[in-house]
């Protein structure tokens, strides 16, 4: 047993829905049967039973005797040579929004791109990607899409819109607005655009705006740019409100270098220490070993207390006890070397400070790396502001929008969307109709990503290139070829493109290989530098504790780690049903709030219903002194600061954006970007705000209490020192639980002098003697797979890399409400901690997939056998044979089984079949069903389905190794998850080769630390997790008697 | 000076061993020929180019031959004279050069052309033999109907002379109930109609979606018997993904024109040989108009020899749009390149003598029974592939004797997730 209470949600904590109940209604619904004690007096009795299988037999007759009908195999006219239909095409490439960067591969079939991977070669993001990155293919077969240039609302052509554009540039000042561009060809294509019409400028604007870092480190260091940052090289981590694994600039970057500190063993027990300061609850604050919550304008003075205490060790004063215990902890580790401080305030003053540490610290040239800077985010606030005024003042001429929308995302959207009627030459680049596109004269559509020739240099000196899977779907045309079609330049961008990388590879041989390999680097490890620091903290410092302190709830707006910054994400159905990792809702926004707020009086105690269960949340009205007003359900959220809000972006869009996007009163959110201040300098995501109750009620689509284990305990966490004393603490657990029958049951003795330690051959015991069924000797291969909780951050990239893979189906959030969420791998969420306590809350990830049970209970109770076990260790399931029974579900104990209620994928085949929600419909789309893989079974109505652990793959790994005459080799099959995963979490391979990574860590470098859930049932899973340290000196069952803050833990 | 002999002995014998040894691994001339010339040449014909048979002794020496194969475009530059007489007759059509094939290959190809000899009709022997065994059963059906009507006529007889004797002898004769009345009959006739409607139901349900024997007409009539039969062209030149992917792949037409570019007209050949080109339907087809059409769809002009081009250049083709005889349900996973790669199963084991289709049709059930038969009896490489050295209980077993092969079932190939994800 652990030693720490976990709870899922409130009414688990609180038992006011006793869990049972919700496991017992894993099926919600009614079953549509007439349970009356008499057959006769039921509602459909005996005689209409007859009727309707005498009618449903002769329909099944009438449809059998229908004649098959006659398909087409049409080949090519002209094969292209590198294709063979049937076999994937991989192209390198790199996924680009705004600043958020991945390098990429891009998976083709049939010339049709249907899964992104990430790209191993690159150093930046190493093979990591995250959700939107994994989402990003559905983006192409968007059916929102605009399918030609418009002007005026109707459709245009390239040409008619070029001579308008070169007529009406004229002589008033214009200006070209993007988001931070990461191209190096673009740039110099915009140059030249510029150079043609002297009277434009080039502005970058971005929704979600990092300006107050570059400005400080102009200020500091003098350059107006960003720093690379080395998570795998800090021993201690203090994060000020960055979420820096979910949502701040690199997370991608950032994950897989923290994960590297993250690894521990038995044997090597180093472990990097994570401090967390923030107002909401983010993932970042989740990975946390030290958490404490503050007001967001309290930030900046956390920041000073931090650097006075790191710089004249002067002690931290502030209100909150454990704030100041924190930074008094914080200070001395980050002393101690190797430390990083990141913050992600968009104050200049704060970031002074946080550079002002991180100098004292002596954090630049080791964590902090200034010789390869990076290009992630080059917008400054106050260049766009004064774009507005002069816009305003009907001082601009030309406006060209690329990337951005800000009659949507600007804190002002009112006062842009006024000063652009003012604009006589307005033009958008957008992909959708979008709120601004919408108000523009023309729209010339940009490609997708994946139907673009392009490049990127995220860092110095790091490029990465992109090339098109497909060929544009529609009438769209690249920005670049745009510009150079107004500049009239001589070629077109792809062969600009060709020749500028020509010229940089040096040779063709040189270029193709850059081309495979999707990235440019410089040899050898990143080069790494520090800089002179020459800021004034003390003026900063001053400046930050002059501000007024504020009274009353103040809202964060903040980032999902799915939707972003909205753009096309926000009609991204893989995204708005991803949950969110912390609450474990979808498809809305809402209020997030702490609990002891919610109950509190001044809301009559009863704010919520106080539990997940029910899905009906109150709704509130919001309101800023700007007169900003929302009206938002509300999301009790443990962790949260008792006086914040946080409202997340990217909801509450336009109609036209897309149907899963569109928002009314009814559905889809709402924009909470206005809620957002200037102050002079910089765009802050926080505000003061006043909360009203008011009496409606709004359904959210919350999945955590899904399902339940029944109060079983499913994870095992340790403190650090808990695991340096005794590294076999989890096998001592173990051993407890399953020692006494891993020996055959009529053999007394020994049982009671055993030492209750699991060992392999306990394990081996236990497999044979634990059950009555004989014991099946594998052969050659047997599939397992190891998810390490140190490593999870809760991302959610492995949930939407598994959907695009599998084929695994949205239902929409009407369907969500009712349990029927398809995901073949969910993400758990657990609290520990006081409730009213924010600062105590921990909270752990634990991915939950089909264990593939060696013993398993699924299995046993299917009446058709369409359930069973493979001889390489699968739980298999044809869809074709299941009847729909629901046994197999009941009886998982993990409650990973999911079954198809709807026909998700191909009901319009019949007119008026189609189940219809509003929200989800384009998924059944001729356009969006090109993303489906075709390898794997679109799922009908009424089966089965779940976890495969993507067997199409591993019978194409094992294809290939037949084809070449040699033993799988291991690590040459990755399932979806792993391959998604930006942390490393999960390992997968074949436990029977004793060379293989999975058999290593399970019997020699884990040992200590690897679990099986819920293994005293004798399931036999073959998924094992491995405990998470926690590197706290807090909960640590030993020291019970010593704090008072324990009890609440144990 | 015995030394010295007694060395060149040796020597001369390890010379006559070396020699020996090319002659040993021979190169097998027809395989050569099937993979490499098959495509364009005939033994005995003309097609793409001349045909094979005896064309060595028309090269001005062996030399010219070897120097023609490896590199024919070459020698017509060179304005070899020859070269370019043979260039000229085949429209200047350039031979692909085989720099790969030494000249000890090359022989090997010519004597088995040259040896060569016109394939002689198989008799429907097999046939005639399924006939008699079918006759044979229609013969005991009707005895055992005879019998049958015997015993029911022996039955009633039987009946009648009792009720006669009873009758005579004054005992009182049970009331005689028609059998369309008799509750015992009613019984039996409604229990095996019952049983044969089930059986009927069922087998008509199994049977669903089956297509055995399906042989639509397509858009061209396209006769795998003059292709892969008469002109002997390897399967997998036209079906090149057989061994890379899931899909054999139908070739695009300008996989066709690699050799249709030549050859614009189908004689059908003469004498004992001719094959004229029929549908199942009795209809005769003209072989040239069905290569025209494929020109239509080529895009191919035969009057200029050339493709007919947009004006980007490119060529103005249309895919055939042929219609799938084989049909696998969407939840039925088929890899064609594990199968004819990795198993090296013999494309007729499931399609059957499709080279002495003209039109294809459906050779097998492609039902689940069928698929698991083949699994459960068909041997894997075990010990030819190294990839299932994992297996080592297996290979044990091998060893000792215990167990004398390794079927697909044995690794797996009945379970669920082979073929169904």
């Amino acid at each position: 047993m652990s030693q720490k209470q976990y709870w899922s949600g409130l009414e688990d904590l609180n038992k006011i829905n006793n869990p049972t109940d919700v496991a017992g209604d894993e099926f919600k619904e009614e079953l549509p049967f007439d349970l009356s004690d008499s057959l006769f007096s039921a509602t459909t009795p005996r005689r209409d039973f007859l009727k309707f299988m005498g009618f449903s037999t002769l329909a099944a007759t009438l449809v059998a005797s229908c004649e098959m009908p006659v398909r087409k195999a049409i080949p090519y006219a002209i094969k292209p040579e590198d294709i063979t239909p049937g076999v994937p095409n991989y192209y390198a490439s790199t996924f680009a929004d705004g600043g958020d960067y991945c390098a990429v591969v891009v998976k083709t079939r049939d010339g049709r791109p249907i899964k992104i991977e990430g790209n191993d070669l690159s150093s930046v993001t190493k093979g990591g990607t995250s959700a939107r990155v994994q989402a990003s293919v559905l983006n192409l077969y968007d059916k929102a899409r605009i399918r030609h240039p418009y002007t005026d609302g109707v459709e245009a052509t390239f040409d008619s819109i070029d001579k308008a554009i070169k007529d009406g540039i004229g002589t008033k000042p214009g200006y070209l607005v993007t988001a931070s561009l990461l191209s190096p060809t673009v740039k110099e294509i915009i140059a030249q655009f510029l150079a043609r019409y002297t009277t434009v400028k080039h502005i970058v604007y971005d929704a979600v705006s990092y300006s107050g870092m570059l400005q400080a480190n102009e200020a500091c260091y003098g350059k107006k740019t960003l720093p690379t940052y080395h998570f795998d090289k800090a021993k201690t981590i203090v994060s000020l409100d960055a979420d820096f694994l979910g949502t701040w600039l690199s997370p991608i970057e950032f994950a897989k270098g923290y994960s590297k500190g993250r690894k521990i063993s038995a044997k090597e027990l180093k472990l990097s220490k994570h401090y967390q300061v923030e107002a909401t609850h983010t993932i970042s604050g989740g990975a946390a070993d030290f958490r404490a919550t503050c007001r967001p304008s309290e930030t900046g003075k956390v920041a000073v207390a931090l650097y006075n205490m790191v710089a004249n060790g002067t002690q931290p004063s502030l209100a909150s006890k454990h704030l100041n215990d924190l930074i008094t902890n914080a200070a001395a580790d980050l002393k101690a070397g190797n430390g990083l401080v990141v913050c992600g305030s968009n104050d200049v003053n704060i970031q002074i400070i946080v550079n002002a540490i991180n100098d004292k610290i002596g954090a630049n040239g080791v964590t902090i790396n200034w010789a390869t800077t990076s290009n992630y985010k080059q917008g400054i606030d106050k260049d766009f502001a004064t774009l507005v005024a002069s816009m305003d003042a009907g001082e601009v001429g030309s406006l060209f929008l690329h990337g951005v929308n800000p009659v949507y995302d600007y804190y002002d959207n009112k006062k842009f969307t006024a000063a652009l009627a003012k604009v006589p030459l307005t033009v958008s680049f957008a992909d959708r109709m979008d709120e601004t596109a919408q108000k523009c004269k023309h729209i010339v559509p940009d490609h997708n990503y994946l139907e673009s020739w392009g490049d990127a240099e995220p860092k110095a000196n790091y490029f990465s290139l992109m090339q098109p899977g497909i060929a544009p779907l529609f009438k769209t045309r690249s920005l670049a070829d745009s510009l150079i079609s107004w500049t009239g330049g001589p070629q077109s961008y792809a062969d600009f493109w060709k020749e500028y990388w020509m010229k940089k590879t040096g040779s063709q041989e040189a270029f193709d290989k850059a081309l495979q390999d999707g990235v440019i680097e410089p040899a050898g490890e990143m080069p790494n530098g520090g800089a002179a620091f020459a800021g004034n903290a003390a003026d900063a410092a001053g400046k930050i504790q002059a501000e007024p302190e504020v009274k009353g709830f103040e809202v964060v707006v903040y980032q999902k780690i799915a939707i972003g910054h909205g753009g096309a994400w926000s009609n991204n159905p893989w995204l708005l049903e991803m949950p969110d990792p912390i609450t474990r809702a979808t498809w809305d926004n809402y209020v997030c709030m702490s609990p002891m707020r919610a109950k509190s009086k001044e809301f009559d105690a009863e704010l919520t219903g106080f539990t997940e269960v029910d899905a009906k949340k109150r709704v509130v009205i919001v309101k800023s002194a700007n007169g900003t007003e929302v009206k938002l359900p509300v999301i009790v959220v443990p962790g949260m600061h008792n006086d914040v809000i946080a409202i997340a972006t990217g909801y509450g869009r336009d109609k036209k954006v897309g149907l899963a996007a569109a928002s009314d009163d009814t559905k889809g959110g709402k924009n909470a970007y206005p809620f957002r201040t200037f102050n002079g300098t910089n765009i802050l995501n926080h505000n003061a705000v006043t909360v009203t109750k008011t009496e409606e009620k709004y359904e959210v689509a919350v999945t955590q209490t899904h399902n339940s284990y029944e109060a079983r305990p499913v994870i095992h966490e340790y403190t650090l020192a808990e695991f340096a004393k005794d590294s076999k603490v989890l096998l001592k657990e173990r051993g407890e639980e399953i020692a006494e029958f891993a020996v055959e049951p009529w053999i007394e003795e020994g049982k009671e002098s055993k030492e209750k330690i699991v060992d392999t051959a306990t394990e081996e015991g236990y497999r044979a003697n634990g059950t009555l069924y004989p014991n099946y000797p594998y052969e050659g291969i047997k599939w397992g797979m190891s998810i390490d909780l140190n490593s999870c951050t809760g991302c959610g990239a492995c949930v939407v890399g598994c959907m695009a893979e599998n084929n695994v189906s949205v239902v929409g959030k009407d369907h969500v409400l009712k349990n029927h969420e398809m995901h073949w791998i969910r993400i758990d969420r657990y609290f520990s901690g006081m409730v009213d306590n924010p600062d105590s809350i921990q909270t752990i990830f634990q991915p939950m997939l089909c264990q593939h049970c060696d013993n398993a209970p699924c299995e046993n109770v299917c009446p058709v056998s369409a359930t069973n076990h493979s001889s390489e260790g699968l739980n298999q399931m044809a869809y074709n044979r299941c009847i729909g029974t629901k046994y197999c579900a009941n009886n998982c104990p993990y409650k990973v089984r999911h079954f198809n209620w709807m026909d998700w994928n191909g009901a319009d085949c019949f007119d008026g079949n189609l189940y219809e929600d509003g929200r989800r419909d384009d998924m059944n789309d001729d356009l969006t069903r090109m993303v489906l893989n075709p390898d794997v079974t679109v799922r009908s109505r009424g089966v089965m389905e779940k976890c495969s652990f993507c067997v199409q793959r591993l019978q194409e790994s094992k294809l290939a190794a037949k084809k070449e005459g040699h033993p799988l080799r291991d690590g040459a099959v990755k399932t979806a998850c792993q391959q998604a995963c930006p942390s490393d979490a999960i390992l997968f391979g074949n436990v029977k080769d004793k060379e293989s990574n999975i058999f290593k860590l399970r019997r020699q470098e884990q040992m200590e630390r690897t679990f099986y859930v819920l293994e005293h049932i004798h399931t036999l899973p073959n998924v094992n997790y491995l405990a998470r340290i926690r590197n706290t000196n807090e909960i640590d069952a030993k020291d019970e008697a010593k704090n008072e803050f324990l009890k609440y833990h144990i | 000076m015995f030394r010295i002999c007694s060395r060149s002995i040796f020597s001369f014998f390890i010379v006559l061993l070396l020699c020996n040894v090319p002659a040993t691994a021979a190169p097998d001339g027809k395989a050569l020929f099937m993979s490499n010339c098959a495509s364009c040449h005939n033994p005995l014909k003309d097609a793409t180019g001349p045909a094979l048979q005896n064309i060595d002794k028309t090269f001005p020496d062996k030399e010219w031959g070897y120097k023609w194969v490896h590199n024919s475009s070459a020698l017509v530059a060179a304005g070899d004279p020859t070269a370019v007489a043979i260039f000229t007759k085949f429209n200047k059509t350039q031979m692909t050069a085989f720099p790969q094939l030494s000249n000890d290959d090359i022989d090997a190809i010519l004597k088995y052309v040259d040896e060569f000899k016109a394939p002689v009709a198989v008799a429907a022997a097999p046939a005639a033999g399924g006939e008699e065994t079918e006759s044979n059963g229609w013969i005991y059906t009707v005895i055992t109907l005879a019998l049958l009507l015997l015993v029911i006529i022996l039955w009633r007889s039987n009946q009648g002379l009792k009720r006669i004797a009873n009758e005579k002898e004054g005992i009182p004769n049970e009331k005689e109930i028609p059998l369309y009345r008799s509750k015992l009959v009613i019984a039996i006739v409604a229990i095996l109609l019952f049983i044969m409607a089930g059986y009927w139901l069922t087998n008509g349900a199994v049977g669903e979606g089956r297509q055995q024997n399906y042989q639509p007409l397509q858009p061209i009539y396209y006769s795998h018997k003059v292709h892969a039969g008469i002109n002997q062209i390897n399967c997998l030149y036209c079906h090149a993904g057989a061994e890379k992917s899931r899909q054999a792949m139908i070739p695009s037409s300008n996989v066709c024109m690699n050799c249709h570019k030549q050859i614009n007209s189908y004689s059908g050949g003469e004498g004992a040989e001719a094959h004229i080109l029929k549908t199942a339907e009795g209809k005769l087809i003209n072989g040239t108009e069905q290569i025209q059409m494929l020109y239509k769809y080529a895009g191919w002009d035969p009057a200029k020899k050339d493709y007919i081009r947009d004006a980007k250049g490119n060529i103005m083709a249309t895919p055939i749009q042929w219609v799938k005889i084989h049909n696998l349900p969407d939840h039925v996973y088929f890899n064609h390149s594990q199968h004819v790669k990795v198993g090296q199963i013999q494309c007729q084991r499931c399609h059957g003598p499709i080279q002495e289709m003209d039109e294809v049709y459906q050779f097998a059930p492609l039902s689940m029974g069928w698929c698991i038969n083949c699994h459960r009896q068909t041997e894997v490489k075990f010990t030819e592939n190294n990839y299932y050295s994992v297996f080592e209980k297996y290979h044990d077993e091998l060893k000792s004797g215990k167990r004398d092969k390794v079927t697909e079932a044995d690794m797996g190939g009945l379970e669920c997730q082979k073929c169904h994800y």
